[in-house]
C-alpha cells in the first residue's frame, strides 16, 4: 500500500533531490526498497524526465531471481542503452546467461529484450543467443526469436544475412506451431519490405500450402498476418485461386473484426480469375460479415466504412438490400454518420430509394450542420443517379426550403442546379427558389441561383432585376459568383435584348475594376464576341451543356485498384495512395511532390477557372469547355510577343494607332503592358466596339476555332504547330506581368 | 507496425509511453497532446501528421493512442486498442485512469508481452492472467509450470489448459441479445435487428470436444434440401412455423473450428475453462419487439413542450421486463417539468435533458402511460431543438427477440463423463430508439 502511495506521489509536483532519492533506494540492502526505486524511476521515465543519470544504479539490480524486477530493469535499459552504450557490455553477461536459463519465459524475456536495446556492442553478442533460442525447445521462446531476426535486421541487415538467419527463419514457416510461422512469415515480411532485394519472403506454392495450414490455427493477429500475405501473393494458377478462396472464407465468421476485413480483402484479391457463379457466391457470403462490422466499435466502424465505400465503388451492388443497416444513430460519432451517408447514396437504387429519401429528410432537420448539409446534398445526389425518383427528391428539396433554415436552403439551392441541369421541366419551382435571394450569404449558393436566373432568364420575368441587385455589390463577392455572375448577365442579354444596359454595366464594371485575370478575360472574350457576332456568341454561350451522369464522386479507376489492394490499411480509410501521407525519406518526398504536381495538373484539367488561381503560371490546356476561352484566349489583348504574333500583326493592320495592341505589338514595350489592359478598355469604352471588332473578335474567333481562326491569316502559313503552345506562353507571360 | 502504445488521461498527461520501435520518439506525446487533446474540434480517430500516424481511442477517462509510421492495418490498430482495454477491464475491473495509475508496474508488463517489435501476440485473457498477474511469478515458481504456459501461450489449444478437473462437470449458456430498434416518427420501423451473443461458462474436465445446435434455419433446412423448391413464400411461413430462426451472419471464438461451421454449419469446438464468449449472431427477420411505444410531442407556441408516451409490452403475461427506463429528452432551455405516470417513477435530469421515467417491473401485456409538460425560458437566439429520439432501456428474461433456441450442447470426453448444462435466455434493449 505504502508502495502504491509513493508511486502516485511522483505524479504530483516533482520534489528537489528525486534523483538522489532514487539513487540511494535502487543502491539499498533491501530488495523491497531496491524494487520500489526502480519502479518509481520507470514512472519518471513515463512522465517524460530524463532518468538518464541512473543507468548504474538501476543496471545493479539485473540480475535478479524477481521476473517483474528483471522486466522493469529491462525496460529502463531499452529506453536509456543508447545514452550509455558502453554501460550496456556490463549487462550483456546477463543476458547471455537468461538466455540459457531452464525458465522458457526468461529465455524469451532475455532476447526479446536483446533485440530492442539498439546498441552497436549488444549486437555483436547477439549472435549466439540468437542462434540457440531459434532452435529452442519451447514454441514460446521460438517465436519469440524469430520476431528478434527481425529486429536484428534493422539494426545490422550485413550480420543477419551473413549468419543465415534469414534461411533459418524460411525454415521456421514449416514450424509445428502455428504461432511461430506467423512469427516467422511477420518478421519476413518485414524484413521483405524494408529490404526487398534480399527476396526474404518468397511465396511459392509450398509456402503457401504451409500458410494456409497454419492459417486456421493460430492467434487473430497471426492470421492477419497470413492474410495480409495472401492477399499479396500474386497467382494465376485459377485452382490455386479457388483454392485461397475457399480456405479464407470460413474467416469470415471470425469474432476479430480486423480478421473479417483482411480475409475480405484476400477474397476480394483472388476471386477475379473466377467463374462468374462462384464469384457471385463469394458476393453473397461477404454481404452480411460487411453489415455485421457496423456492430463493432465506432473506430473500428469507421474503417470498416471507408473500405466498404472502396468495395462498392467496385461492385456497387454487393449490398443493395442493405439499406437500413446504414442508417445513423443518434449518438454515432460524427464521423461515422458522415461515412453512413456516402455508403447510403451509392447503395440507392429504385427499389430502396423511398426508404433512403425519408430517411435523408429526417437527416436534414437535425441540428448538426455539416452532417445536415451532406445530407440535403445527397439527396440531390439520388435525384441525379436514379431517375425514377427525381419527383420525389424535389418534393423533398422544396419541403426543406420551405423550413427557411439558411445553411438547409443554400445547401438545396446548389443541388437544385444540377437537378434542372439534368432534368428540364422543373422551371417551375424557380419562382420559389429566387424567394430565399436574400437569406444566401455563401458564395456557393449565391453563384447556384445565379446560374439557374441566367440559365432560365427567359422564364423568369424579373430575371434583370434580381440580377441587378447582385451586379451593385459585384464588386464584394467571391470570384466564383462574379464568374457566374458575368456569365448570366450576358445570358440574359442574349434571351432579353432589351437588358443591354445591364450587361453593359457589368463588362464595364468587370474589365476596369477588377485585377482578376480569369473574371476580367471572361468579360473581355464575351465583350468581343458579343460585338463582333451576338448570332454567333448565342450559339456558342447558350449552347447545350453536357449531360450530367453523376454527381457522387469516385476514385480514377487506377487509384481504386491500387486502393483494393490496400484494404484495412491506412491508405484505405484515407482513401489515399501510401506515399502521399507517408513520406519514406527523399524519395518519398519526391514522390510526393510529384504526385501533387500531377494532381494539380489533373484538377486544372477538370476545373480550368480555379485552377488557374491556384496554380500560377500552370500550363492549361483544355480547350473542351467554353468557359477556357479565358484562358487559353486571354493572350490576344495583352500579346507580348509581337513580332510572331498573328493577332497583333492582324490588329495592327485593322485598328487604329492609338490602339494599345498595335501600340505594343509595334514597340514590343515591356513597360506598356502593365498599362496596355486599361487602354484597351478605352478603345472598348470609347470608341465603341465597331472599331475593335476586327481584332477583338478576330481573336475570339481564333482561340474558339482554333487552327481554323489561325488559318485565316494569310501572313503565317504554318500555323498548325506553335497554335498549342503559344497561348500558354502568353499566358505565362500575362502571369508574370500581373 | 506499431511503433508505440500512449496512455493518456483527460488533461494529457502521459501515463504510459511504451515505445516498440526505434522511430517513436518522447516528442510525440507532446504532439499528440496538443493537435489532439487541447484540439476541441472532434475529428476522425486517425490523425497523420508528417509520416505519423495516431490512432486513438477513448475509453473511461482515458486516451489510448497508438502510433504508427508506415500504412499500418488501421483494422487491427483499432482492435488491438479495443483488445488492449478489454484486457485492463479484466485485470482491474475498471481501466480508468486510476487503475492505471495504480497498476503502471503491470500494464508495462502486460504491453511487454501483448506486443513484440510492435506486432500483437497473444492477447488472451485467460492465458496471460496465468503468467501476469498482480502478484508477480517469482522464477523459483516451479520450471514446469512456465514450459506448460509458455506451451499453452503458444500451441494450437491457446486458450485451454490441459489438466483442469472438476468434480462437477457444468456448462451454463446464456443467449444474450439485444434489440435494436429506430422507429420513425409516422411509427414505421426503419431497422430492426438482433445481436446476439452466447456467453458460455464451462467448467468441464479435461479436454472435453462440444457440440452445439441453434434453431438455425440454414441447418433445420439442410435436411430438407431434397424437398421441391415450389412456392417460396409458402416454405418460408412454414418454416417460420416450424420455429427456426434465421441467422444473417455469426462470428464465432476463435476455440470453434471454422471450417466446419462453414461446410456443415455444426459448431463445434474445445471450450476454454470459464467464462467465454462462444458466439455473436446478427438477426434481421422476424424480429419480437418487446416493447410497442406511442409517442406524442407539441411544441406549443415556443414556451411549452407537451408529451404523450405510452409503452405497451408484448411479451406473455407471465414474463416481466425488469428495469424499464424510458429517457424523454426535453429541449435543451427546459425550465421545469410537469410529470404524471400510470406506473413507475419519473423524474427530469437537466444535466441530461431528459425526464428519465424508471418502472422497475414491466409485466407482459400491460400498457403504461406517462404524461408530461416541459415549460421552456424564453431565449433571445431560438436555436432548433434537434428533437432526439426518446430511448428505451429494459432487459427482459427468458426471452429473444429473433426467436432463437439453443436445441442441444452434446459434450464428449475421453472419460466420458457426464454433465450437467443449463440454458438462459435474455433480452435486452440495445438502441431502442423511436423517433417523434
Amino acid at each position: 500500500m505504502m508502495a502504491v502511495n509513493r508511486i502516485r506521489n511522483v505524479f504530483q509536483v516533482p520534489r528537489k533531490g528525486e534523483t538522489f532519492e532514487l539513487r540511494s533506494g535502487l543502491v539499498s540492502q533491501y530488495a523491497h526498497e531496491r524494487k520500489d526505486a526502480i519502479q518509481r524511476t520507470i514512472m519518471a521515465m513515463t512522465l517524460g524526465k530524463d532518468v538518464s543519470a541512473l543507468f548504474p544504479d538501476v543496471l545493479k539490480n539485473i540480475a535478479t531471481p524477481d521476473l517483474d524486477q528483471k522486466k522493469l530493469v529491462y525496460l529502463y535499459l531499452m529506453n536509456y542503452a543508447k545514452s550509455h552504450p558502453d554501460l550496456c557490455i556490463l549487462a550483456v553477461n546477463t543476458f547471455v546467461q537468461d538466455s540459457e536459463d531452464p525458465n522458457p519465459l526468461v529465455r524469451a524475456l532475455a532476447i526479446r529484450t536483446m533485440g530492442c536495446i539498439r546498441v552497436d556492442k549488444m549486437v555483436d553478442y547477439m549472435e549466439e543467443p540468437l542462434r540457440k533460442t531459434l532452435k529452442d525447445e519451447s514454441p514460446y521462446v521460438r517465436k519469440t526469436a524469430a520476431i528478434c531476426v527481425a529486429k536484428l535486421f534493422d539494426l545490422n541487415p550485413q550480420l543477419c544475412l551473413e549468419n543465415g538467419f534469414l534461411e533459418q527463419l524460411q525454415e521456421m514457416i514449416g514450424d509445428s506451431n502455428p504461432m511461430v510461422v506467423a512469427n516467422s512469415v511477420t518478421a519476413l515480411a518485414e524484413i521483405q519490405h524494408s529490404a526487398p532485394e534480399t527476396e526474404a519472403l518468397v511465396v511459392t506454392p509450398a509456402v503457401l500450402k504451409k500458410l494456409l495450414l497454419a492459417l486456421n490455427e493460430c492467434t487473430e493477429w497471426g492470421r492477419i498476418t497470413i492474410l495480409t500475405q495472401l492477399a499479396e501473393y500474386r497467382t494465376s494458377d485459377l485452382k490455386e485461386m479457388e483454392h485461397i478462396c475457399e480456405r479464407v472464407v470460413p474467416q469470415f465468421q471470425h469474432v476479430n473484426p480486423s480478421v473479417v476485413i483482411s480475409a475480405i480483402k484476400v477474397v476480394f484479391a483472388h476471386m477475379k480469375g473466377l467463374n462468374h457463379d462462384l464469384v457471385k457466391t463469394y458476393m453473397r457470403k461477404m454481404a452480411p460479415p460487411l453489415v455485421t462490422l457496423l456492430s463493432s466499435a465506432p473506430e473500428v466502424q469507421y474503417v470498416a466504412l471507408r473500405n466498404i465505400n472502396l468495395l462498392l465503388q467496385k461492385q456497387p451492388d454487393i449490398l443493395s438490400k442493405e439499406m437500413r443497416v446504414f442508417f445513423c444513430k443518434y449518438n454515432d460519432p460524427p464521423y461515422v454518420k458522415l461515412e453512413k451517408l456516402e455508403i447510403m447514396i451509392r447503395i440507392a437504387n429504385e427499389a430502396n430509394v423511398d426508404q433512403l429519401l425519408m430517411e435523408l429528410k429526417e437527416y436534414a432537420l437535425e441540428v448538426d450542420m455539416d452532417f445536415v448539409r451532406r445530407a440535403v446534398k445527397a439527396i440531390g445526389q439520388c435525384a441525379i443517379k436514379i431517375e425514377a425518383a427525381k419527383d420525389k427528391c424535389v418534393n423533398v428539396l422544396m419541403d426543406l426550403i420551405n423550413t427557411k433554415v439558411n445553411y438547409v436552403v443554400q445547401e438545396a439551392i446548389v443541388v437544385i442546379k444540377d437537378i434542372l441541369r439534368k432534368y428540364p421541366g422543373y422551371e417551375g419551382i424557380i419562382p420559389q427558389l429566387c424567394q430565399s435571394l436574400d437569406e444566401l450569404d455563401e458564395p456557393e449558393a449565391r453563384a447556384a441561383l445565379i446560374w439557374i436566373v441566367g440559365e432560365y432568364a427567359e422564364k423568369i420575368n424579373n430575371a434583370d432585376e434580381i440580377l441587378s441587385t447582385f451586379v451593385e455589390g459585384i464588386d464584394e463577392e467571391e470570384t466564383q459568383v462574379q464568374l457566374q455572375l458575368l456569365t448570366a448577365t450576358v445570358k440574359l442579354f442574349l434571351k432579353k435584348p432589351q437588358t443591354q444596359a445591364l450587361v453593359q454595366k457589368v463588362l464595364q464594371n468587370v474589365t476596369t475594376r477588377s485585377d482578376n485575370p480569369d473574371l476580367r478575360d471572361r468579360a473581355f472574350i464575351y465583350w468581343r464576341l458579343l460585338s463582333n457576332d451576338p448570332a454567333l456568341a448565342k450559339t456558342i454561350i447558350l449552347a447545350d451543356k453536357p449531360p450530367i451522369t453523376s454527381t457522387i464522386k469516385s476514385l480514377p479507376v487506377g487509384l481504386l485498384e491500387q486502393l483494393l489492394s490496400e484494404i484495412s490499411t491506412l491508405a484505405s480509410v484515407y482513401h489515399k495512395p501510401p506515399e502521399t501521407f507517408l513520406g519514406h525519406g527523399r524519395t518519398g518526398a519526391d514522390a510526393l511532390q510529384k504526385r501533387a504536381l500531377e494532381e494539380a495538373q489533373q484538377n486544372a484539367r477538370e476545373n480550368p477557372i480555379q485552377a488557374a488561381a491556384a496554380v500560377t503560371g500552370g500550363k492549361v490546356t483544355n480547350v473542351e469547355n467554353l468557359l477556357d476561352i479565358d484562358f487559353d484566349g486571354g493572350a490576344p489583348a495583352s500579346a507580348s510577343t509581337p513580332s510572331s504574333d498573328p493577332f497583333g500583326m492582324d490588329s495592327a493592320g485593322t485598328s487604329r494607332v492609338a490602339s494599345p495592341i498595335s501600340g505594343l505589338s509595334g514597340n514590343a514595350a515591356p513597360a506598356a503592358a502593365a498599362n496596355n489592359l486599361d487602354d484597351l478598355l478605352g478603345v472598348f469604352g470609347g470608341d465603341g466596339n465597331v472599331q475593335s471588332s476586327g481584332a477583338s473578335g478576330g481573336g475570339g474567333l481564333d482561340v474558339l476555332g482554333g487552327l481554323e481562326g489561325l488559318s485565316l491569316e494569310p501572313g503565317q502559313p504554318a500555323q498548325g504547330q506553335p497554335a498549342g503552345q503559344k497561348p500558354q506562353m502568353k499566358n505565362e507571360d500575362i502571369m508574370s506581368l500581373f | 507496425m506499431l511503433s508505440g502504445i500512449l496512455l493518456f488521461n483527460q488533461k494529457g498527461e502521459n501515463l504510459i509511453f511504451r515505445q516498440f520501435r526505434n522511430d517513436c520518439r518522447p516528442r510525440l506525446s507532446d504532439v499528440f497532446r496538443i493537435q489532439v487533446i487541447s484540439n476541441a474540434q472532434v475529428r476522425s480517430p486517425i490523425l497523420t501528421l508528417g509520416s505519423t500516424t495516431f490512432s486513438h481511442v477513448k475509453h473511461e477517462n482515458i486516451y489510448l493512442v497508438a502510433i504508427t509510421k508506415s500504412n499500418a492495418n488501421a483494422a487491427l490498430v483499432f482492435e488491438f486498442l479495443y483488445r488492449l482495454i478489454a484486457l485492463g477491464r479484466s485485470y482491474f475491473g475498471k481501466f480508468d485512469e486510476e487503475a492505471v495509475k495504480n497498476n503502471f508496474v503491470l500494464i508495462y508488463e502486460l504491453l511487454d508481452e501483448i506486443l513484440d517489435f510492435g506486432y500483437p501476440q497473444n492477447t488472451e485473457t485467460d492465458t496471460l492472467k496465468m503468467y501476469i498477474t498482480t502478484e508477480g511469478v517469482k522464477s523459483e515458481r516451479a520450471m514446469e509450470d512456465s514450459s506448460r504456459i509458455t506451451m499453452q501461450a503458444t500451441g494450437a489449444l491457446s486458450w485451454r489448459r490441459a489438466d483442469v478437473k472438476y468434480r462437477k462437470n457444468e456448462a451454463f449458456v446464456d443467449v444474450i441479445e439485444d434489440v435494436n430498434l429506430l422507429m420513425s416518427a409516422t411509427g414505421t420501423v426503419l431497422k430492426e435487428d438482433v445481436t446476439g451473443q452466447i456467453i458460455m461458462r464451462a467448467y468441464l474436465s479435461g479436454v472435453p470436444e462440444c457440440k452445439f445446435g441453434l434453431n438455425d434455419r440454414l441447418l433445420l433446412d439442410d435436411t430438407g434440401l431434397s424437398r421441391p423448391n415450389g412456392n417460396k413464400a409458402g416454405s418460408k411461413a412454414t418454416r417460420a412455423a416450424a420455429g427456426s430462426v434465421t441467422l444473417e451472419d455469426c462470428q464465432f471464438h476463435q476455440c470453434v473450428k471454422l471450417g466446419r461451421f462453414d461446410t456443415d454449419r455444426t459448431i463445434s469446438f474445445i471450450p476454454p475453462d470459464g467464462e467465454f464468449e462462444l458466439m455473436r449472431y446478427r438477426a434481421t427477420e422476424n424480429v419480437n419487439l418487446p416493447f410497442k411505444v406511442h409517442v406524442i410531442v407539441n411544441e406549443v407556441g415556443k414556451t411549452k413542450v407537451e408529451y404523450q408516451i405510452a409503452v405497451r409490452a408484448n411479451y406473455g403475461a407471465k414474463l416481466f421486463a425488469t428495469n424499464v427506463i424510458v429517457k424523454v429528452p426535453t429541449p435543451l432551455n427546459t425550465a421545469t417539468t410537469h410529470v404524471r405516470t400510470s406506473q413507475g417513477k419519473a423524474k427530469y435530469e437537466p444535466a441530461e435533458n431528459n425526464i428519465v421515467w424508471r418502472i422497475p417491473r414491466f409485466t407482459g401485456q400491460s400498457e403504461f402511460v406517462l404524461s408530461a409538460d416541459a415549460v421552456l425560458t424564453a431565449m433571445t437566439n431560438q436555436k432548433a431543438w434537434s428533437r432526439p429520439p426518446v430511448s428505451l432501456n429494459f432487459s427482459l428474461l427468458m426471452f429473444t427477440s429473433s426467436g432463437l433456441l439453443v436445441r442441444y450442447l452434446k459434450v464428449f470426453e475421453k472419460s466420458n463423463y457426464s454433465s450437467v448444462k443449463w440454458v438462459r435466455y435474455m433480452t435486452r434493449a440495445g438502441s431502442y430508439e423511436i423517433r417523434f
